[in-house]
């Protein structure tokens, strides 16, 4: 299929469906509250933004999800990296995973409540739970699967300190899968940035609780698409740098 | 004339009991090119290792006499798929081996100039790894090889995975730079023909464990090899050795 017709195909489907669900609310069948139809989306949007509400919860969860992004991939990516280098250390944390990989990140909300109050740094910590998991399988598995080959070109030609051989190869090496696992983290992070604030740490998830009391489910649906859209944008922007990273690459 | 490689006694194990081969006296000069043959299994990528300094000795010792030269390295190593890295340019791939060593910045370019044109490939230098063809990729692991100005070159099975014709042509590319350079070359190859053609001195490894069992000194003018009277009768000797040493093995199993 061309690119051109692609696009066009996917904007009709997206149009189709907008207009399916306007032409649904506007029916009559189901109630506006239910159900609210998208025209309406961008009168609240403007409120919303008037009020400044909007900037700041967006603000509010970009920062929990920023900064539990961050937290979350350094020590997913440096556990996933030294268990798959050091045996002593993938032993050693082995059982460790085993039990406590299944805990869902959301399990841990009451500890974060406990621990850190109703506060930035309890979403934070929630967030960053996901996006550990991720990144410490995904490089794990991308260190174990650099060519032994090239470990040893390098070892040929003078670089036989693991620094070395970290820079030299099995980084760049391993770069392919670690980038994959910080995009798939960048996913789960708005996963779960909204259920961290559904308990009433302010940002987006916790305006849409509060929206959905008032049965102002249109703020509800405008917080959602704002959320594809934080999403989609993060997205886009890390795709870019990925594939200027990963030139080499074809 | 100097030995720069010198083997006494060497064995390389594994498991720390079963030696890969035993026993083994390796002398190489400066300056002379030598092939080396044998049972697969009898470990000859496995004694580049050892020279090189990648697998330790089970016993005896390498001993590596070549001049200290902190713009140099004594040895490199060119492998049997030319083991690029992706990741690097080809400028980047061939100054591999001249990061971690006191080489200014013009130095590295003049390396890379030279090597690539020792290698026939000037215009490759911003080019990734898959631009390459297979022959190309390999004559890049040559220059990345070279542009260390090696004392000496480990050649593991280099052109193994090329094509008839590719082969031949990286071959008489080898004798070249070999000529030019003075460089002593130790070559690893499976393919008899090859070992008769660029060598001064074919050796041929076998037996269980194994050690070097027979040596061909090759003493047909290099112009007049291939496929001359003189080059088949000597390719049919180191055969015939080697399949010797082949039945050999087979009984033992």
């Amino acid at each position: 299929m061309k690119p051109t017709k692609r696009y066009l195909l996917s904007a009709v489907g997206l149009a189709g469906f907008l207009l399916l669900w306007e032409a649904i609310a506007q029916s009559g069948l189901i109630e506006a509250h239910l159900l609210p139809p998208p025209s309406t989306l961008p009168a609240t949007f403007i409120s919303e933004v008037r009020l400044g509400i909007w900037q700041e919860m967006v603000w509010a969860s970009l920062s929990h999800y920023t900064v539990g992004f961050l937290l979350g991939s350094l020590f997913g990516v440096t556990l996933g990296v030294s268990v798959a280098l050091y045996p002593r250390v993938e032993a050693s944390q082995a059982w460790l995973a085993r039990v406590f990989r299944p805990i869902p990140p959301l399990a841990w909300i009451p500890f974060a409540i406990i621990w850190f109050g109703i506060s930035e740094t309890a979403a934070a910590f929630i967030i960053s739970i996901g996006i550990f998991w991720i990144n410490y399988f995904t490089a794990m598995t991308a260190v174990q699967a650099v060519d032994k080959d090239l470990i040893e070109v390098a070892r040929a030609f003078g670089h036989r300190s693991m620094i070395a051989l970290l820079r030299k190869v099995i980084l760049p090496g391993a770069a392919p899968g670690i980038l994959s696992g910080l995009r798939a983290g960048l996913g789960q992070g708005w996963m779960t940035v909204v259920a961290a604030e559904l308990f009433g740490i302010p940002g987006i998830g916790q305006r849409m609780i509060e929206a959905s009391g008032l049965l102002a489910s249109e703020v509800v649906v405008l917080y959602m698409f704002s959320i594809a859209l934080l999403y989609g944008v993060s997205d886009y922007i890390f795709v870019r740098i990925q594939s200027r990273l990963l030139e080499w690459q074809r | 004339m100097a030995t720069v490689i010198h083997t006494e006694d060497l064995a390389v194990s594994f498991d720390g009991v079963t030696p890969v081969f035993e026993g083994l006296n390796l002398a190489i000069e400066k300056g002379e090119f030598v092939t080396l043959v044998g049972v697969s299994g009898a470990g000859k990528s496995t004694l580049l290792r050892v020279i090189a300094d990648l697998i330790a000795p089970f016993r005896g010792t390498v001993r590596i006499d070549t001049p200290d030269d902190p713009l140099r390295r004594a040895i490199a190593m060119v492998f049997q798929a030319a083991n690029l890295m992706p990741w690097r340019r080809v400028r980047e791939n061939i100054t591999l081996g001249l990061e971690g060593i006191d080489v200014s910045d013009e130095l590295k370019a003049e390396r890379v100039r030279w090597t690539l044109e020792l290698v026939g490939l000037t215009d490759y230098a911003d080019r990734w790894p898959y631009q390459l063809s297979g022959g190309q990729r390999q004559r890049i692991g040559i220059a990345r090889g070279l542009a260390v100005d090696p004392d000496i070159l480990l050649m593991d099975e280099p052109f193994g995975a090329l094509d008839a014709i590719t082969r031949n042509a990286l071959q008489d590319e080898l004798l070249h730079i070999w000529e030019e350079t003075g460089k002593s070359i130790l070559f690893v190859t499976h393919d008899i023909e090859e070992a008769v053609y660029l060598g001064d001195r074919v050796l041929l490894l076998g037996d269980e464990p194994a050690h070097i069992i027979n040596e061909y000194h090759i003493g047909i003018d290099r112009a007049e090899r291939r496929e001359s009277e003189a080059f088949l009768h000597e390719v049919e000797k180191v055969r015939a050795g080697l399949k010797h040493a082949i039945d050999i093995a087979s009984n033992h199993n």
